[in-house]
């Protein structure tokens, strides 16, 4: 085996490129080293708001830094394509970045998966066609990680795009052998990987390697339900980060390496977090059916006990209230609801009352996006709870408001142990005075179960859009 | 093992450690602009994609898969920090800030 590397070894030295790091000019590799560094510092400062902004611009200072050093690399020798790719990118992004709806965040950060990981599978590529069977084993190998991570998640993300933007349809799709059939085809892939590495001057192997990774990214994604995209989101995050890290190893570039290394652990705890706020587990959530309910029939839970109100009498509960928690749900995002209820909080703020807002770590389609909307509100951000941090305090509060979210407050999860979501961790909004839901229906949420909730003692449904329900509220406590 | 990979292999290791420890101290609240940020970072690729490009190759085909790569990654180095940047500024304290 020792035999075998060390020949392919002196092969891939002889026959391709040198190693870029060898014939880089000191200073770019001082230039790198600053930027990985940049880097470090970027995501340490998004520790917190006050230094996150730092963050940002340590990055664009390491990423500013890095790109002109490259452009003045002298084995970089021919410069139209590459300003043509430049000008075309930044015509693109300009105003994806600037106009994009906070709403649509998930799909446009899915969307940026797609084209990291494009890049590093076309690299990887290029690489191949280019130097063939020249390149070393652990090239080679280092190629198929790249393209194998790169066109997987370019396909899925762009399947994940869609489902987030509703293109694609949201509901869980299984059907029967479906992961069989995933599983193959990912077995497949690795075995044209394989093949890739050991007959690289076979014409055939890396077309049908690339369509194979293509089709399992599709093949992966298309069952998965919407309720489950933030963790979905959260691993391809990983994967692209992943794919550019290969990228790194393929081209001997260090900073590359950990560039792509740095996303790759920060998308897999996303990732973990998710997982656990859902008491799922990855496999669960990638391969797992959706369980059918075992939870009682909605009659059997609601029959009679739903109590239904109206924006006055809301406003007459919240006019003798003096702590109030508000709970978000993937129905505020959907009825654009966040700026009125930024309203309904600078109102209440106004009134002496003091509010909350409990964000569950699921809570819209990726981890943080509630957040992103009401900071978007102008609501301040010390007022945006973790679900740890409010849970205690429920019992101590008058009023809590809940918009558009469902199973995150469902306390079968917590009293049930054989309801579907048993074990999730929830926002305890049934220990507070009074809870007013805000839906437009009893329809049920992504788990597809009835809530005990509605049907509590002190659960008021106020059936309505999101939006109109908080302006409605917000005019008739305006005449208190 | 070559030495470049057992190097490359070390400088993974630890930055995906280092990646694991800084991002565990990330507020929950800001997921998301790290999701975005941590992509723009990771677009540090359109380095690799420049040299590939710019590089004497002389096959249209690794021309254009190089361009459309520098294309992609650049998309996301342009998008990515201004998005991230775009969502951080909404956070703030108290109104009057």
């Amino acid at each position: 085996m020792g035999c075998f590397l060390s020949i392919t070894g002196v092969a891939a030295a002889a026959g391709r490129l040198v190693p870029h790091n060898a014939t880089m000019p000191a200073y770019v590799i001082m230039i790198y080293l600053a930027a990985a560094m940049l880097f470090a510092l970027s995501l340490k400062w998004l520790s917190s708001p006050k230094t996150a902004r730092w963050g940002v611009l340590a990055g664009e200072i390491g990423m500013a830094a890095a790109i002109i050093a490259t452009l003045f690399l002298p084995e970089v020798r021919h410069y139209d394509w590459i300003t043509i790719a430049f000008l075309i990118a930044i015509m693109a992004a300009i105003p994806m970045a600037r106009l994009i709806p906070m709403t649509a965040v998930p799909q446009q950060i899915a969307l940026f998966h797609a084209f990291g990981a494009l890049a590093a599978a076309l690299v990887g590529t290029a690489e191949y066609y280019a130097h063939g069977s020249s390149l070393g084993t652990s090239t080679l190998i280092a190629i198929g990680f790249e393209s194998l991570l790169g066109y997987l998640t370019f396909t899925g993300s762009l399947v994940a795009a869609g489902k987030l933007q509703e293109i694609l349809p949201t509901q869980p799709m299984n059907y029967p052998g479906q992961n069989v059939l995933s599983i193959s085809i990912l077995a497949a892939s690795v075995i044209a990987g394989a093949m890739v590495v050991i007959i690289p001057a076979n014409p055939l192997v890396f077309p049908i390697f690339i369509a194979l990774c293509l089709l399992f990214g599709v093949m992966l994604i298309l069952p998965i339900g919407g309720g489950d995209m933030p963790t979905v989101i959260a691993l391809l995050n990983s994967y692209a980060g992943l794919s550019a890290s290969a990228m790194g190893f393929v081209l001997n570039n260090k900073l590359l390496i950990i560039g792509g290394a740095l996303e790759g652990s920060s998308g897999f705890i996303l990732a973990m977090i998710m997982c656990k706020a859902m008491n799922r587990s990855f496999i669960n959530v990638l391969f797992g059916q959706v369980q059918a309910a075992k939870a009682a029939k909605s009659d059997d839970i609601y029959g009679g006990n739903i109590k239904s109100v109206n924006a006055e009498e809301v406003a007459a509960i919240l006019d003798g209230a003096r702590r109030v928690a508000i709970v978000p749900g993937y129905g505020l995002a959907v009825a654009q609801a966040q700026h009125a209820v930024g309203q309904l909080f600078e109102l209440l703020e106004s009134r002496s009352v003091d509010v909350q807002f409990g964000i569950h770590p699921v809570a819209g389609r990726m981890p943080g996006h509630m957040n992103v909307l009401l900071a978007e509100a102008n609501i301040p951000y010390d007022h945006l709870m973790e679900m740890d941090r409010i849970n205690p305090e429920f019992e101590n509060m008058d009023v809590v408001i809940v918009n558009g979210a469902n199973d995150v407050v469902n306390p079968d999860a917590r009293d049930n142990p054989n309801s579907p979501i048993a074990g999730m961790p929830i926002l305890n909004v049934d220990k507070a005075g009074t809870v007013i839901v805000i839906k437009r229906s009893l329809s049920p949420g992504f788990a597809g179960i009835p809530n005990p909730l509605f049907a509590a003692k002190n659960c008021l449904m106020y059936f309505a859009d999101g939006k109109k329900a908080v302006l409605d509220i917000i005019a008739e406590l305006e005449k208190l | 093992m070559s030495p470049s990979l057992e190097s490359n292999l070390f400088v993974f290791a630890l930055a995906a450690f280092l990646g694991y420890e800084v991002v565990r101290r990330v507020s929950p609240q800001l997921h998301t602009p790290l999701m975005s940020l941590t992509n723009a970072i990771s677009a540090i690729s359109v380095v690799g994609a420049i040299v590939v490009t710019g590089a004497g190759h002389n096959t249209t085909m690794v021309v254009v898969l190089g361009t459309i790569a520098v294309t992609a990654s650049m998309i996301n180095v342009v998008g990515g920090f201004l998005m991230t940047d775009r969502m951080l500024k909404m956070f703030k304290k108290r109104k009057s800030d």
